[in-house]
């Protein structure tokens, strides 16, 4: 019997499941675009009827690190930049966890960049939801990694002279399985992307474009949305990578010039995750690590078993 | 009889040094000694000068001793570099050359001279004269290379030594023929009889002979490094996560070594920062986890430590100190890190160190630390260096055979949760304070479990983890966090002699304070001292955070003067004690040395003599200059 009786547990579940009983303080300004993500992500877990106890959602520091706040489940609200690589340890701990990890784009794309190349790179199978607003928002409005060229800020008062990173790009040169852009404009979509992303085997990556009213009026997430694969316009095959680089240079460019094209950009389906991968070399148990602490049967072997080359 | 034989195998890096000084060692344990060796190693990984020492007497070895009596030089092969460009210098004397400063008067001298030409030596000839050394010249290539390849004139050079301090050369075939199979045994066993045959029909002008002894039961010869991965698996650990960083190297690869055959996971990740979160991850979701590095990257870990902390995450670190700042020296230990360890990372903090004083206490307080942050639910740092990491020595086999402890610490089951205090909001109260519970411990649930849902987070939090900032909350949450220190002082008070080691008379006058690695020596130091007429004692520290208050009060309050012995230049351990104790400032002499090397017993009783017999008033701080290097 596992330990975890919550896990895999196949029920309704309504997305009031998801709303912790309190008010949490109220740390979101009004009109924020974090509040479609977490409703996205509530429709998405109420879709696939996962119990909030089988749900960890790590988060790392910003106001999208909040996210860990607003949604109930088991949560671990972590350091700025370092939501990926405890989201990773937590995965192997127990690969029946359905593990979320969420951040902003300083947090994820900043501090963070190098956890989510390794991430993306070792195909962990778990979903990361990158909140873009293209500003630092909890430290008060700095240009983030995302910002657009030229973006003025406090930091950078003659306007920056670096070209916004390609988050998606990025992604899919490192290694990403999944990847996918979507807003906080369009619930349905991000809902929608949310679902096949968790249910994607291996490392699922979302670029959520979120407005910041309060730092970044001139954003373009406020501009109504593409859907490429809705539109006749942009006909490509979401499996072959290099059509999938080729959209995403095209969304990547395009957002800079006032349209904003989303959709699932890649979605590689038959490459096993890093934890299939490790238990095929032999790097990993089968069974749960964490259900090991809960198996009274289970024979831990002692080092004493060890000792034979050093006599 | 000769009391006890320290034999230094030298020559370049990569020329099989380590593996065969590992063989030859164990030769000796199975052959009724006890054993210590030391490592010394240049920041190369091919060339340059490296020794090992094998100590080797009848009774318990717990440190190099002073200087050695046997050396063999095997000519610097990696010296002689094909490539012009790349070319180092004519080194291949250098394992002669180098190593004479510390060999004792009427010491033997095998050197292979089908490398070496000791007349690059100027003052060989005068020097072998003043010291009465016993030099023999054998043409160790010549004979590997006859019998097998030119890298066998290890094997050649321990078959000489069998023979010329007449040690039975059954222990060391039976020792090949453990290691090695095939060709490459038959090759070796003929070359170490042909040498051992070659040097029997010499004639010997030294009298050194093998020291015997006896054992009462089957030993194993260890690192201090392997016996913290043990102590780890041992306490249940099946998860690390790490980077490579000398030389808390050895740990990781070992574990990553020993897991996957044991069930468990090891990842090598993309930097410390990843690797302590990764620790955490695993330790989060229900798993005995570890991580680890130097100075350099356990200062990457300090945000992660800091979460640990917050979140009351249990998690073991291992910190295996190297010469500092910086890069620094990255083959060569010192104790520096201690203050970096205790105090890096922000706010008021609630964390434990030990520092294990050889390889038996580097098994056990691993284990204590696993037991503590799994217990106490807070990070646990197991603080060593690399003299302690590279040291082998024999250990009574029995000593390991213990029952494992996989236990999680205060965890619920999902009965036990469905009874257990709840937030109106549903959330299980993960960091309440319960009154009843004295140790400031407040039980966990695993993620998965039904009924135990919360938040963990690095801000200030309520009991059922929401992020709070008020007042009231904050002081409760903080003293409960900073609590657990005391509760876990009371906790190793009670776990007697495992922790901290006295040596010597009791009444003794003066008393040596000591930490971590220099334990042996410090304590070999002390009996030399009184078998010279002085009267001391030692303590040798292994709880430096909680500080072991309780012992080292008594032990200071006990003496008219103490010598604080430790490799540091800042004096960091002496401040330790004057900052947590304070009343014995006027009573603490320090003794430093920071240049790579570790402390020789000699420069102990040297410095105990200058320091506290010698001078009105005791200066506070004395630095010993280098022996050789
Ligand atoms: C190591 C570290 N550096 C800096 C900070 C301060 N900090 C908190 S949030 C943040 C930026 C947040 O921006 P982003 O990740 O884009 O998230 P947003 O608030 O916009 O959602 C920074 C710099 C921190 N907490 N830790
Ligand atoms: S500062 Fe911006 S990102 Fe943060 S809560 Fe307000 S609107 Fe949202």
């Amino acid at each position: 019997m596992s330990a975890f009786n919550a896990i895999g547990e196949d029920r309704e579940v309504e997305r009031d499941e998801y709303t912790p009983g309190i008010e949490p303080q109220a740390t979101w300004c009004p009109g924020c675009g974090d509040f479609g993500v977490l409703k996205a992500l509530k429709g998405a877990m109420a879709d696939l009827g996962k119990d909030p106890e089988e749900i960890l959602l790590v988060t790392g520091i910003g106001c999208s690190g909040k996210l860990s706040s607003y949604f109930d489940s088991y949560g671990f609200h972590t350091i700025h930049g370092r939501a990926l690589p405890i989201a990773r340890a937590a995965k192997l701990a127990n690969p029946e966890l359905e593990v979320i990890a969420a951040g902003g784009d300083g947090d994820g794309y900043g501090i963070g960049g190098n956890h989510f190349m390794h991430t993306a790179r070792e195909n962990h199978d778990f979903t990361y939801i990158v909140f873009n607003n293209e500003i630092f928002g909890l430290t008060k409005g700095q240009t983030s990694p995302t910002s657009p060229k030229g973006h003025k800020s406090k930091t950078q008062p003659h306007g920056s002279a670096k070209s916004p990173i390609r988050p998606l790009t990025t992604a899919l040169t490192a290694g990403a399985t999944y990847a996918a852009r979507t807003a906080a404009v369009n619930p349905n979509q991000a809902q929608e992307i949310l679902v096949e992303a968790i249910e994607h085997d291996g490392f699922s990556h979302i670029d959520f474009l979120t407005q910041c009213p309060t730092w970044n009026k001139d954003a373009k997430q406020y501009v109504p949305y593409v859907d490429v694969q809705q539109s006749d316009d942009y006909d490509f095959d979401v499996s072959d990578r290099r059509e999938a680089a080729d959209m995403m240079q095209k969304t990547e460019e395009a957002l800079y010039e006032g349209e904003v094209l989303t959709g699932r950009f890649y979605h590689e389906a038959d490459r096993p995750s890093y934890g299939q991968e490790k238990r095929e070399l032999g790097e990993m148990p089968d069974e749960p690590l964490a259900e090991r602490y809960h198996d009274d049967d289970y024979e831990w072997e002692r080092s004493y078993d060890l000792l034979d080359p050093h006599k | 009889m000769t009391e006890e034989i320290v034999w230094r195998i030298a020559g370049g890096s990569g020329d099989g040094i380590d593996s065969t000084s590992q063989n030859f060692a164990k030769a000796l344990m199975r052959s009724g000694l006890d054993v210590f060796t030391h490592r010394h190693y240049p920041s190369r990984i091919r060339g340059g000068h490296t020794y090992v020492e094998v100590r080797a007497g009848p009774d318990d070895v717990a440190s190099r001793g002073d200087g050695y009596n046997f050396l063999l030089a095997l000519g610097d092969s990696f010296a002689r570099n094909p490539q012009e460009d790349a070319y180092y210098g004519n080194e291949e004397a250098k394992p002669l050359a180098e190593n004479l400063d510390e060999l004792r008067e009427g010491g033997v001298i095998v050197y292979d001279e089908g490398l070496i030409d000791p007349e690059e030596i100027p003052d060989f000839e005068e020097r072998v004269e003043e010291n009465d050394w016993n030099v023999y010249p054998l043409d160790l290539r010549g004979m590997a290379r006859e019998k097998g390849r030119e890298v066998m004139r290890n094997t050649a050079g321990v078959g000489a030594t069998a023979a010329l301090l007449d040690y039975d050369l059954e222990h060391v075939e039976d020792l090949m023929e453990d290691a090695m199979s095939g060709e490459v045994l038959e090759a070796n066993l003929e070359i170490l009889e042909a040498a051992y045959q070659q040097v029997k029909e010499m004639e010997f002008s030294h009298d050194l002979r093998m020291p015997t002894g006896d054992h009462d039961e089957e030993q194993v010869l260890l690192s201090g490094s392997n016996a913290i991965a043990f102590g780890a698996l041992d306490e249940g650990c099946r998860f690390i996560s790490g980077y490579p960083m000398t030389p808390w190297t050895e740990v990781f690869t070992l574990m990553s070594k020993y897991l996957p055959e044991m069930g468990g996971v090891s990842e090598q990740v993309e930097d410390e920062i990843a690797a302590a979160a990764l620790a955490l991850g695993a330790s989060h979701a229900g798993v005995k986890a570890m991580s680890g590095s130097s100075g350099g990257g356990f200062a990457l870990m300090s945000e992660p430590l800091g979460l640990a902390e917050m979140t009351e995450t249990p998690v073991v670190l291992i910190e295996a100190m190297r010469a500092g700042p910086s890069t620094g020296m990255p083959t060569k230990p010192e104790q520096s890190d201690l203050e970096h360890v205790l105090y890096t990372s922000q706010g008021d903090s609630s964390r434990v160190v030990f520092a294990p004083g050889n390889v038996m206490e580097a098994y056990e307080q691993t284990r204590e630390a696993f037991r503590i942050a799994y217990e106490y639910q807070l990070p646990a740092i197991v603080l060593y260096d690399q003299k302690l990491s590279g040291e082998l020595r024999n250990v009574d086999e029995s000593f390991f055979d213990r029952e494992p402890n996989p236990d999680l610490g205060e965890t619920l089951t999902e009965e036990e949760l469905a009874e257990a205090a709840h937030h109106a909001s549903g959330k299980f109260q993960r960091f309440q304070h319960d009154p009843d519970n004295d140790k400031g411990v407040s039980p966990r649930s695993i993620p998965g479990q039904k009924g135990g849902k919360f938040l963990a987070t690095g801000n200030e939090h309520t009991p059922e983890g929401h992020i709070s900032e008020d007042p009231d909350n904050r002081v409760a949450q903080l003293e409960r966090r900073l609590g657990k220190l005391d509760t876990i002082r009371d906790d190793l008070d009670e776990q007697e002699g495992s922790h901290q080691s006295y040596h010597g008379p009791e009444d003794a006058d003066y008393g040596i304070l000591t930490f971590g690695s220099q334990q042996g020596t410090v304590e070999e130091a002390v009996d030399r001292l009184n078998e010279a007429g002085h009267s001391v004692k030692s303590l040798g520290v292994s709880g430096v955070m909680p500080l072991a208050e309780a012992e080292i009060t008594e032990f200071l309050e006990s003496v008219d003067e103490a010598l604080v012995v430790e490799m540091t230049a800042s004096a960091q351990f002496r401040g330790l004690v004057q900052k947590e104790i304070g009343r014995f400032g006027p009573k603490m002499n320090s003794l430093l040395k920071y240049n790579g090397n570790p402390f020789e017993p000699h420069e102990i009783v040297e410095g105990f003599e200058t320091i506290i017999e010698g001078s009105e008033p005791a200066p506070t701080t004395r630095f010993v200059p280098a022996a050789g290097d």
